[in-house]
């Protein structure tokens, strides 16, 4: 089985992948006529040339730890889960919910409960597939694709019929009060001497999605209940041997999915928009996907992937502000991401395997021939 | 209350309009997963073939050719589905996806480069959309009673994809239940060891219903974009892939079942443009939202095996390896 070594299979793979990908993406911009180095300096000035820039890269990058994080933990558990994004229209409900009912004094508990509003709402959205899938076998996959369409159906009525404030036409809810500001990157540092850029939307949101980090890679390496997901994910009859609960698992796994991917809401709304819109999620749940397919499903992994994709979302925008390449581009970029470091992982691991193979054929062979 | 207005000739005529691109999508999902291929990129395949049959139709002033550039379109990316999940034995579901964002995003970058229109490409005039069909004898026989309307508004009056909808499905349940083919590619779907004992090539067959998704898949969009509407916007397959993908598992990978379960969902979609009927007939206001998420709970509840149990082929899925 493990005829790579550790360091080209979290390493190597990804990286070919990667390559190949911005390959074909360069190939793309050649052919629609545009510069592809000149793309490329134009996104990097754009999306880390600046404290604007890192503060959208930054920006971004939060939610997609979020989601590149939920996906993670179900794949570890085996399960697809590509409900990210009606798990974060969800939750997006619950920091709107909490934030608006409730007047809370101090952004700090607020965030603590919207944290937990948004957690329990894509948690909940997380819960129904799950328990079709572990109790009646309906396959997840398409359960969590049909509940994204209900997702956009739920949200769409809540914000048109009920939460939108009399007399706007508007489908999204009033602003939030003001004591529910997150502070921003630029308050965040200015007290350390930092001037970070004003209108940038990066927040302290930023530091609950590496605290996500962490705790998922103690959750997945470093529990009991961690071990358990994995070797369910590895072999659901064998776990079973081993008395690991199948329907736990699948729910226990996709409750946290769910929460995590709920859990970007506190980012992109109560952090930017500072009110629920009817497309807050932008996507971002499917994005999930690509980063954790790049980040291997490891928590590190999904962080810098989840940089690099808020580094191409930001860049993508600047690109289509100064050029005629649309934005656009960076979901085809995502496409070849997902399609190589997904789909066709084998197409990069076959041949390196091989190459792999015969140097250690080779080896164990030199080794023999002294003794002769 | 006027019950029957819900099933004005109208809505029903639009009806047949809206399930045909759905119908086509939900058959060739119906011989990819047949054949143990799933495929969540029927949205994508559809958005790619929409875009390329109205920018060929659009520039040639040919429907015919943008009918061709449709398919062919649709086939590549069916060539790119079968290259990850046949050959390389990728996830099925991940290439899906990838194949739909990678639709949703060349088919607006394209389209820009091309026609500087935003996304979209011209509206189509003349030659380059499929017209309607006018029936023998649909307007002398207009003044029969009750059928005489059914058949001059219903059944006559639509382009010929339509009607090329409706026969691919018995042409689809005669492929499948009636030919040696047709038992090899269930086969395939069932049991591929067994498909591989009698000599048969898994791959081959499978790369020929994953072929045949594209075929019908490029169809789809190229009514969308030639027949339905008058020219491609982004995105504007809005989901079908999807409702297409529930109607097939509504229908139980079943030909004429599916036909019914388009029919339904193509119904739930026309009957949203008219909520006015919907609160005439029943007395009380629909919510639009529930009718367009609709489709999906129904899926959702058939899946869950409360009406009905729907089981998908056994080997879906699941690449094959030959045993060395």
């Amino acid at each position: 089985m493990d005829v790579m070594p550790k360091w080209a299979e979290v390493i190597l793979v990804p990286l070919i992948s990667l390559i190949l990908a911005a390959i074909l993406s360069a190939l793309v911009i050649l052919a629609i006529g545009e510069n592809p180095v000149e793309a490329v300096n134009l996104m990097v000035t754009g999306a880390i040339g600046s404290t604007y820039g890192w503060g959208y890269t930054l920006y971004y990058a939060t939610n997609f730890m979020f989601t590149g994080l939920a996906v993670s933990v179900a794949f570890h558990a085996g399960l697809f889960n590509i409900g990210g994004e009606g798990q974060a229209m969800l939750g997006g409900l619950g920091v709107a919910l909490v934030l608006l009912f409730i007047p809370w004094p101090h952004w700090t508990i607020a965030l603590l409960a919207a944290t937990a509003g948004a957690a329990v709402f894509g948690a909940l959205w997380a819960a129904i597939p799950a328990y079709l899938q572990a109790k009646r076998g309906s396959h997840i996959v398409i359960t969590t694709i049909m509940f994204n369409f209900i997702a956009a159906a739920v949200l769409n009525y809540m914000l048109v019929n009920q939460l939108r404030p009399a007399g706007s036409m508007d489908p999204a809810t009033e602003r939030f009060r003001e004591a529910v500001h997150l502070p921003n990157l630029h308050e965040m540092l200015a007290p350390i001497g930092i001037n970070f850029s004003k209108a940038a939307p990066a927040n302290v949101s930023l530091v609950i999605a590496i605290i996500a980090c962490v705790l998922v890679w103690l959750l997945i390496w470093r529990t009991p209940l961690g071990l358990e997901i994995r070797s369910y994910g590895k072999s659901g009859r064998a776990a079973k041997y081993a008395g690991i609960g199948a329907v736990r698992i699948t729910m226990i796994a996709m409750l946290i999915s769910g929460a995590l991917a709920g859990m970007m809401a506190i980012n992109n709304v109560m952090g930017e928009a500072e009110r629920l819109v009817l497309n807050a999620v932008e996507g971002a749940g499917f994005i999930g996907i690509a980063v954790a397919l790049m980040g291997r499903s490891h928590p590190f992994g999904v962080f810098l992937a989840a940089i690099l994709f808020g580094f191409l979302y930001q860049g993508g925008a600047e690109l289509a502000l100064w050029t005629s390449i649309p934005r656009e581009l960076i979901v085809v970029i995502q496409a070849l991401v997902i399609l190589f470091t997904g789909a066709l992982d084998n197409m990069v691991r076959m041949p390196l395997e091989k190459v792999f193979l015969a140097a250690r054929n080779a080896r164990a062979s030199k080794s023999v021939e002294p003794a002769e | 209350m006027d019950f029957l207005a819900l099933f004005d000739l109208a809505v029903l005529d639009s009806t047949i309009r809206l399930a045909t691109p759905l119908l086509l999508a939900c058959l060739a999902g119906l011989f990819s997963e047949r054949a143990g291929i799933f495929d969540i990129g029927l949205e994508g395949k559809m958005l790619f073939a929409a875009f390329f049959s109205a920018a060929v139709a659009a520039l040639t002033g040919s429907v015919w050719l943008g009918l061709l550039a449709g398919i062919a379109s649709s086939m590549v990316l069916s060539g790119i589905h079968g290259l990850a999940s046949i050959t390389f034995r990728g996830n099925q579901l991940i290439s899906g996806v990838a194949i739909n964002f990678l639709a949703a995003g060349m088919t607006v970058l394209i389209a820009q480069d091309w026609f500087q229109q935003g996304g979209r490409t011209p509206s189509l005039i003349g030659g380059g959309r499929f017209e309607p069909i006018i029936l023998p004898f649909a307007e002398s026989l207009r003044g029969v009673p009750f059928l005489g309307p059914i058949y001059a508004e219903l059944i006559s009056g639509h382009s010929i994809l339509v009607y090329v909808a409706l026969l691919a499905v018995p042409g689809t349940w005669w492929l499948l239940f009636r030919t040696r083919f047709g038992l090899r590619l269930r086969a395939v779907g069932e049991n591929p060891a067994a498909v591989d004992t009698a000599g048969v090539s898994v791959v081959g067959l499978r790369f020929v219903a994953v072929g045949i998704c594209g075929v019908l898949c490029g169809i789809a969009g190229a009514y969308l974009a030639t027949g339905l509407q008058a020219g491609f916007v982004k995105d504007m397959t809005a989901g079908r892939g999807f409702i297409a993908l529930a109607a097939l598992i509504f229908a139980k990978w079943r030909p004429w079942h599916a036909l019914w379960a388009t029919l339904l969902f193509g119904y739930l979609q026309a009957i949203a443009l008219r909520p006015d009927i919907i609160e005439g007939a029943l007395g009380f206001k629909v919510q639009v939202q529930l009718l367009d998420a609709l489709p999906y709970i129904l899926t959702v509840v058939i899946l869950a095996g409360f009406v009905g149990k729907a089981i998908p082929p056994r080997a879906g899925g699941e690449p094959y390896v030959k045993e060395r």
